[in-house]
C-alpha cells in the first residue's frame, strides 16, 4: 500500500493521513455501513446521552466558579435581601454565579433543566424497552446496565440537589441523615462517617462535590460507553412487520442518514434546553436563604425523581418499635430504604424473571407488541401507578392548598390508593390488552367495519367490511402463541422425587400468572379458512400449527 | 353531513371529538371563573353607624351585644386591627361554614370597614389599627436581609419562603401573601387570624414586622431573576413543566425527525 495515489483536497489529505497511520478507512467503511432500524420510539435514549452531554457542559463551566467549602462567609452581591448575610462559602458562590457573573444563571437554570430531563427522558427510554420486550435475550445485560445508569442518574441529581446549601438543599440532606440513621445497629456510625461527625457537620458538601463531579460523572461516562457498545455489538431491535425477522435489521445507514439525525437531535435537545434555561426559573436559591438547621419552608420538596421515596415517607403510618432498648424505626426504614430497594431488585431483576416464568431460551430482535404480552404490560402499568401515587403523596401539601381539599384527607386517600391502585390498574391494562387482542383477531380475519350499511334484495342488511392489505395484516398475525410451560411429574414412575420439583412448581405458578389468560394468535389456517368463506382470494396457507414457543428447560 | 357521517367510525374521529370536548370545557371555565379584586385602606370610624352595621351583617353570628353565639366567637376586645384584617380582607362576613374563611372581595366601603372597627374598639381595648410609621416599605438592605431571615425562622413553615402558602391539618391553609396590603399584613401579625399565631411586640418589635412585611413586598414587586417562576413553589411544579412541556416536546421532536420514513 506504499504506492498510493495523492489525494487533492484538504479533506482528502486528512482522511489519507488517518487512514495510512490508523486504517481508519475500514472502520469507517464497516460503520457508516451499520444499519439502524427507525422509529421515535429508538430516540428517546439518544434524549438522555444528550441532556448527559448538555449536563457536562454546563457543569464544567458551574465548577470554574462554585466553591465546594462550608466556611463562613459573608454575601456581598446584587441581591439585597442576602447582601452580608453570613452564610457557607457554597452558597455564597451560588449567588455569585447566579446574580454576579455573566451568564451564571443562565448556566445553573440549563444544568438543572438538563437534570430534570435527563433522568426523565432515561425513564420514557426504560418504558419502552420494557413494554416492547427489548430486554430479552441477548439484552438483559445492557438492561441492567441501564438500570444502573438510571440509579447513578438520581446519585447525580440528588447530590447536585444538596450542594448550594439552601434551605432546601439542607431539608433534603436532612431526610437523608434520618434516613440512614433508621438502620439498626449501624445507622448512627454510618450518619457521622457520612457527615463526618454530627449533622450538618462541616465536610459533607466537599465530599458530595467530589461524588457530583468526578465519581458519579466518570462511572455514567463508562457505564454508557458500555450501553451504546452493546447496542452496537448485539445489533438494534426492530418493531415487528413485514421483511423484518430476528436475523436481519431493517433501516437506514449510519452515514449519511443517522449521522445527520443524530446530530440535529444533538441541537434540538440542546436547544430546548437552552430555551427553558432562559426563559423559565429553576431552583431560585436566593429564595430560600442559607442552610440553618431549625426553619424550614412550607413547600419543600425534592427534585421530581426522589419525590417517590418522600412520598412513601409521608404515607408511611408512624411505626417505631423499641427492642431492648434500641428504637427501631420502622417509619423511616421501610418507606425510605426496604422499598426503594425492593423496588430497584424486581427492576433490575425482570429480564431473569420473565424469562424464568416463559422457558424461552431463544434470541429476541424483534419487539413484542406490548398488547401481546398481556401480564408484563400490565405489571408494567402497575409499577408506574404505584410510582405515580408515591410521588403524588409528596405533593400532598400542593394538593391540599390548590385543589381545596384536606391534606389528612389526601394522605389516607393515596393510602389506600398506593396499596389498591397497582392491582387495580394491572387487571384493567390486563384485559384491556386482551381485549386489544381479540380486536386484532378480528381485525385480521374480517377487516375494518366501513359504517356502510347494505340492504340485499332479500331484505337482509349486512355492514361492509373492508379488507386489510397483507402487510397491515402481517402486523396482527406475526406474534408467537406464548403459553405456561408445562413440567415432568413431580414423581417419576419408579415413584421417586424429581430433584428440584419444588422450585419448579413456584415456577410452573410464576409462568400461568404470566400466560395463563391469552388471546391465542390466528394461524395460516385459520386465516385462509376465514377468508375463503368471504370469498376473498388468498393464497391458502399450508394449514399447520403456528410453531409454539418451545417449553420447558 | 354526509362526508362527516361516514368519516365518524374512523379511528381519528375519537381524537378530534375528544379534543373539542376540551376545548370548549376549558373555554366555557375561563368564561365562568371568579376574579379577584382587591380590599383597601380605611378612614376614620364612626361608632354609632358600625353599631347599626354590625347589626345588619354580624349579629346574627357574633350576637347583638358583639358578645358571641354559639356559631362565632364574642368580639369584645379583639380590637380594632382585628375587624379590620377581617372584613377589609372579605373573610368576614362569612360566606359559609368551611375549614377556614377565605379571602374574597370585600362588600364594604372603606369608610364601612372603619366605623365597624371603632364600634368593636369601643366594646374593649385590643390591639389598634396599625401607625402608618410602621406601614411605609424599607428599601435598604439590611432591613431587607433582616426581614428575609425574621420570615424564614418564624413564617416559612407555614407560608413558605416567597408567602406563596401552605396547606395545615384538615383543609386548613396559610394563604399566599401576594397582594395583601402592608397594613393587613401587620394586623395578621398583631391578631394571629384562624390558625396564625399572635407575633405581639415583645416577639418581634414594630420595626421587625415592617422589615417583614418590606421583604415581601419587595419580593412581589421584584421581577423573577430566573424568568417564568412557575408560581414559586419548588421543585413541584418544576417537575410538572418538565414532564408536561419538557419531555412532550422531546418526544414531539423524535416523532417529528423519523416522521418521513418506515
Amino acid at each position: 500500500m506504499s504506492q498510493t495515489t495523492t489525494p487533492n483536497t484538504a479533506a482528502g489529505g486528512v482522511a489519507d493521513f488517518l487512514d495510512t497511520r490508523l486504517g481508519a478507512s475500514k472502520a469507517v467503511r464497516g460503520l457508516s455501513r451499520k444499519l439502524f432500524p427507525d422509529h421515535w420510539s429508538f430516540m428517546l435514549g439518544e434524549i438522555a446521552l444528550y441532556s448527559f452531554i448538555v449536563l457536562l457542559l454546563s457543569g464544567t463551566f458551574l465548577t470554574l466558579f462554585f466553591v465546594p467549602s462550608m466556611g463562613m462567609t459573608t454575601y456581598e452581591g446584587a441581591y439585597a435581601p442576602l447582601n452580608n448575610v453570613p452564610m457557607s462559602e457554597a452558597y455564597a458562590s451560588t449567588l455569585r454565579l447566579s446574580f454576579d457573573i455573566r451568564g451564571g444563571l443562565l448556566m445553573r437554570q440549563v444544568h438543572h433543566w438538563a437534570a430534570l430531563l435527563f433522568i426523565a427522558s432515561m425513564t420514557v427510554h426504560m418504558f419502552r424497552v420494557f413494554f416492547t420486550g427489548a430486554f430479552r435475550k441477548p439484552r438483559e445485560l445492557n438492561w441492567m446496565i441501564g438500570s444502573v445508569l438510571a440509579l447513578l442518574g438520581l446519585g447525580a441529581g440528588f447530590s447536585g440537589y444538596s450542594l448550594p446549601d439552601d434551605l432546601l438543599s439542607g431539608n433534603g440532606l436532612r431526610i437523608i441523615d434520618g434516613v440512614i440513621k433508621s438502620i439498626p445497629v449501624v445507622g448512627t456510625y454510618l450518619s457521622f462517617f457520612l457527615f463526618d461527625g454530627e449533622f450538618p457537620g462541616e465536610s459533607i458538601i466537599p465530599r458530595l462535590y467530589i461524588v457530583h463531579v468526578l465519581l458519579i460523572p466518570g462511572l455514567i461516562l463508562a457505564l454508557v460507553g458500555a450501553h451504546l457498545g452493546l447496542v452496537f455489538w448485539q445489533k438494534h431491535t426492530q418493531y415487528p412487520g413485514p421483511g423484518r425477522t430476528n436475523q436481519n435489521v431493517v433501516g437506514f445507514p449510519l452515514l449519511p442518514v443517522y449521522a445527520a439525525k443524530a446530530g440535529g437531535f444533538f441541537f434540538v435537545v440542546f436547544g430546548i434546553m437552552a430555551l427553558f434555561g432562559s426563559f423559565v426559573s429553576i431552583n431560585s436559591v436566593w429564595n430560600y436563604g442559607p442552610y440553618d438547621p431549625s426553619p424550614i419552608s412550607a413547600g419543600t420538596q425534592p427534585d421530581w425523581y426522589i419525590l417517590f421515596i418522600d412520598g412513601a415517607l409521608r404515607l408511611m403510618p408512624g411505626w417505631e418499635w423499641t427492642v431492648a432498648g434500641f428504637t427501631i424505626s420502622f417509619n423511616i426504614l421501610i418507606p425510605g430504604l426496604i422499598l426503594p430497594g425492593l423496588m430497584t431488585g424486581i427492576l433490575i431483576a425482570w429480564p431473569f424473571l420473565e424469562s424464568w416464568a416463559s422457558g424461552d431460551r431463544r434470541e429476541h430482535h424483534v419487539l413484542d407488541r406490548p398488547r401481546n404480552v398481556p401480564v408484563r404490560t400490565a405489571a408494567g402499568v402497575a409499577a408506574i401507578v404505584f410510582y405515580t401515587v408515591l410521588a403524588l403523596a409528596a405533593t400532598n401539601d400542593l394538593l391540599a392548598t390548590h385543589l381545596g381539599l384536606s391534606i389528612n384527607d389526601i394522605t389516607w386517600t393515596l393510602r389506600f390508593t398506593a396499596i389498591l391502585g397497582p392491582p387495580i390498574a394491572f387487571w384493567i391494562t390486563k384485559r384491556i390488552c386482551l381485549g386489544l387482542q381479540r380486536h386484532d383477531r378480528e381485525l385480521a380475519l374480517h377487516g375494518r367495519e366501513t359504517g356502510r350499511i347494505v340492504r340485499t334484495a332479500d331484505g337482509e342488511y349486512f355492514e361492509v367490511h373492508e379488507p386489510l392489505n397483507e402487510y397491515d395484516r402481517w402486523l396482527l398475525v406475526q406474534h408467537d402463541a406464548r403459553r405456561p410451560i408445562e413440567l415432568p411429574p413431580d414423581v417419576d414412575e419408579n415413584g421417586v422425587a424429581r430433584p428440584g420439583a419444588r422450585k419448579d412448581r413456584i415456577r410452573q405458578k410464576l409462568s400461568r400468572w404470566f400466560y395463563e389468560d391469552r388471546i391465542e394468535p390466528l394461524t395460516p389456517s385459520e386465516l385462509a379458512a376465514s377468508h375463503a368463506e368471504h370469498e376473498h382470494a388468498l393464497e391458502a396457507g399450508e394449514g399447520e400449527e403456528r410453531p409454539v414457543v418451545t417449553t420447558g428447560r | 353531513m354526509k362526508g362527516l357521517a361516514a368519516r365518524r367510525r374512523r379511528p381519528l374521529a375519537t381524537v378530534v371529538l375528544l379534543l373539542m370536548a376540551l376545548v370548549v370545557t376549558g373555554a366555557a371555565y375561563a368564561v365562568a371563573a371568579p376574579t379577584f379584586a382587591n380590599a383597601s385602606t380605611t378612614a376614620a370610624g364612626d361608632v354609632q353607624r358600625g353599631r347599626d352595621l354590625f347589626v345588619a351583617s354580624c349579629a346574627s353570628c357574633h350576637g347583638a351585644q358583639a358578645t358571641g353565639t354559639r356559631a362565632a366567637p364574642s368580639l369584645v376586645g379583639v380590637g380594632a386591627a382585628a375587624v379590620d384584617f377581617q372584613v377589609s380582607t372579605g373573610r368576614m362576613p362569612l360566606a359559609n361554614t368551611a375549614p377556614q374563611a377565605p379571602r374574597k372581595p370585600t362588600e364594604f366601603t372603606q369608610q364601612d370597614v372603619a366605623d365597624l372597627s371603632a364600634y368593636v374598639a369601643s366594646l374593649g381595648p385590643g390591639p389598634a389599627i396599625p401607625e402608618d410609621q410602621y406601614l411605609n416599605l424599607k428599601t435598604d438592605d439590611e432591613s431587607l436581609a433582616k426581614g428575609a431571615e425574621l420570615f424564614r425562622v418564624n413564617c416559612a413553615m407555614c407560608h413558605n419562603v416567597v408567602g406563596a402558602g401552605g396547606a395545615l391539618t384538615r383543609g386548613k391553609y396559610a394563604p399566599p401573601l401576594e397582594g395583601v396590603t402592608p397594613k393587613q399584613m401587620y394586623e395578621a401579625m398583631v391578631t394571629g387570624p384562624q390558625s396564625m399565631p399572635v407575633f405581639n411586640d415583645a416577639n418581634l418589635s414594630p420595626t421587625d414586622k415592617q422589615d417583614v412585611i418590606s421583604y415581601l413586598k419587595y419580593l412581589e414587586e421584584q421581577p423573577s431573576p430566573g424568568g417564568f417562576s412557575l408560581g414559586s413553589l419548588g421543585p413541584v411544579s418544576e417537575a410538572l413543566f418538565a414532564w408536561a412541556f419538557g419531555i412532550v416536546v422531546l418526544i414531539g421532536a423524535a416523532v417529528w425527525l423519523t416522521a418521513k420514513s418506515s
